[in-house]
């Protein structure tokens, strides 16, 4: 049986903000009752838009803040405490790489040693196997040695992002929290890295949580996709299913916003309105005022994630019917 | 027809280091150009050298007609007409481009001033107008906020707003979107389109999706390394690439319906400026490059109507596509 490597169930996080310097302070739910299962070897992509509660959630799945509520289950143990030699232990099997994969690095020390470091930090191998280690891990991410040696500085977008992805794998992590790890490469480089991902995946076995709010690079790389806006998951299915056939009026713009070369912009569905502030979340559904089919019981009730058939959950009155009454 | 903007063997070189290496563009009135390419390729360095916004220690060669007048190093007091005037720029960072401590309403009518010499209770009335011809809800009172008031994808209205208040022939929009939310994006590029349609605009789109400038351009160049290497009619450029760069483009970007495919990536990097290949730029990372290649820069020739590429090895490219097409 393929149990999940990572399990997390309805975990939530608020933070308290003020407005301005005598304002008083609003509680922020970033991420609010969000559960997800990662089978092992699987990549499960996280789409949304800014302030969806996508890179909390990441950071709450790696252990790096405690929610406020719920669990994340590692290869069927909770998350030690931050601190203790068991959450070492884990953390070493679990890794995270970033956007901008410049302020991930240290400008002052060649690549080579920064590699290094995790095996380090974990104690792994002697120094001479350390070594080894480093000038495999640079030919896994079809780097040379001799790279090894230069700066930060001196490398390119997508070679910095190839030394990120390398440290990252240092530890031989089973799983790998990436947050839009090539929106900021140009798309021939991003097409490089995106390759390599998945290669790396296939040969390592390694289990991903892909975070990106490009549609077309998620479903590149993901089997299974959550859509989340304003902290909640508002769909999840299967990738090419999901991105073929939304259900979520919010997952059906935003497939309809991606531009797509040889297709004229006739028939777009272009939402009214900003992203609401996660400060100041509407009532029931959190998409109800920017919706093009929102009707008077999306105003009062939250909807809950509910399956719809195949693989699909969504969280939407107007999908799910009256389904979600008996639930609620 | 006179083009609006003729752009010849435009080029432009840093601390002597060439980067933009011979650019030709003509633009017709109302026309929406595409312009594609990876960071360093010269998509937004063509129009600041044409518009004299480029730093005085880049040399700057070549002509650029505006209603056949030379704007290429006229006189600033004509510069000042033409910039904002008749050609306005819109940028990626909208935050940057607007002063945090003046109101909207200042800064539009700043600009109002300047271009329309318009002034009290017109402005006013003008300042509101272009609020809301960009869509900003309850106009009269937002004029008198602040830029930190507005959200992302509204600045970038505002933005659009000052731009529009020249009355400009041409629009140079660089990256308009590149920083706002997808659904965001969406609103901003309906809006550039119909209020291009209603004003009559001529417009051009500098960015790195191809998406983008498929969707809302009649012509799309594409450049690599300081040269338009591909022009094309956009659909015909996305349904029958010729130039292997450009092929590479669109072969890199992942679909989005459809089976999965590995994605073609283009190999190596752009090239350093500083030490540019002899020949054509994109040779070294080119799968089709031979001899001639290596020889001499490729210029750009015509194939077909409306379309040029610049590639003495186009024949073979557009086979090894149709190879592709036919597996």
């Amino acid at each position: 049986m393929n149990a999940p490597l990572v399990a997390v169930s309805a975990i939530s996080r608020s933070y308290s903000m003020r407005s301005g310097m005598f304002g008083r302070a609003a509680a922020v739910h970033a991420v609010d009752g969000v559960s997800l299962t990662i089978p092992r070897g699987e990549t499960l992509g996280l789409v949304g838009e800014s302030g969806s509660g996508k890179s909390t959630t990441g950071r709450i799945v790696l252990g790096l803040e405690p929610p406020d509520h719920g669990e994340v289950r590692f290869d069927g143990k909770p998350m030690a405490a931050p601190g203790t030699a068991t959450w070492r232990a884990q953390r070493a099997r679990m890794q995270m790489i970033f956007q901008d994969p410049l302020g991930a690095l240290d400008r002052r020390l060649p690549v080579g040693t920064q590699i290094r470091e995790p095996l380090d930090i974990h104690g792994l191998g002697t120094p001479g196997e350390r070594e080894e280690r480093v000038r495999e891990l640079l030919r896994d991410v079809e780097l040379t040695p001799a790279h090894g040696a230069r700066y930060p500085g001196a490398l390119s977008g997508g070679q910095r992002q190839r030394i990120v992805l390398a440290q990252a794998l240092a530890t031989k992590p089973d799983f790998l929290v990436c947050d839009e790890p090539v929106s900021a490469l140009d798309v021939s480089i991003q097409a490089q890295v995106v390759n390599l991902l998945c290669d790396l995946q296939a040969q390592l076995s390694l289990t991903l949580l892909f975070i990106s709010h490009d549609l077309r690079v998620v479903r590149q790389i993901s089997n299974v996709v959550a859509v989340m806006y304003l902290g909640r998951i508002v769909e999840i299915g299967l990738a090419d299913d999901l991105f073929a056939q939304p259900e979520h009026p919010y997952t059906q713009a935003l497939v309809s916003a991606s531009p797509a070369p040889g297709r004229r912009s006739a028939g777009r569905i272009v939402l009214a309105g900003d992203p609401p502030n996660p400060a100041a979340r509407p009532n029931g559904c959190a998409f109800h005022p920017r919706c093009p089919r929102a009707i008077a019981r999306c105003a009062q009730e939250v909807p809950v994630l509910s399956a719809v058939g195949g693989n699909r959950q969504v969280a939407c009155h107007l999908v799910t019917g009256a389904a979600t009454r008996d639930a609620a | 027809m006179q083009p609006l903007v003729s752009i010849a063997d435009l080029r432009v070189a840093f601390n002597g280091v060439p980067v933009l290496r011979g650019v030709d563009i003509a633009l017709q009135k109302g026309e929406a150009l595409g312009l594609v390419g990876e960071s360093g390729s010269g998509k937004s360095v063509t129009w600041l050298a044409a518009l004299g916004l480029l730093p005085r220690q880049a040399k700057v060669a070549g002509s650029v007609l505006l209603d056949g007048r030379q704007i290429l190093g006229a006189p600033a007091a004509e510069l000042d007409q033409v910039r904002g005037g008749r050609i306005a720029m819109i940028f990626q960072d909208p935050a940057s481009a607007l002063n945090p401590v003046l109101t909207i309403r200042r800064q539009l009518s700043e600009a109002l001033a300047l271009h329309r010499d318009l002034s009290g209770e017109t402005v006013k009335a003008e300042a509101r107008r272009l609020l809301d011809l960009v869509g900003i809800p309850d106009a009269a009172r937002r004029l008198s906020a602040y830029p930190h008031e507005f959200s992302g994808g509204q600045v970038q209205r505002i933005m659009i707003a000052m731009a529009l208040a020249g009355n400009p022939d041409l629009l140079i929009a660089d990256e308009p979107t590149t920083a706002l939310d997808a659904t965001i994006q969406a609103q901003i590029l309906e809006l550039l389109s119909s209020i291009r349609r209603e004003m009559g605009m001529a417009m051009v789109l500098i960015s790195h999706d191809l998406g983008v400038v498929a969707e809302n351009c009649d012509r799309v160049a594409v450049m690599y390394a300081g040269r338009i290497v591909e022009q094309a009619p956009s659909h015909q450029l996305f349904a029958d690439p010729v130039h292997p760069y450009a092929q590479g483009l669109i072969g890199a970007l992942p679909p989005l319906d459809g089976p999965r495919r590995r994605l073609t990536a283009i190999p190596g990097t752009v090239p350093d400026p500083a030490h540019m290949p002899a020949g054509c730029a994109f040779a070294p990372r080119c799968a089709l490059a031979e001899e001639p290649c290596g020889l001499a820069a490729p210029t750009l020739v015509p194939i077909a109507n409306e379309r040029s590429v610049a590639c003495v090895r186009a024949e073979a490219s557009r086979r090894a596509l149709l190879r592709i097409a036919a597996e």
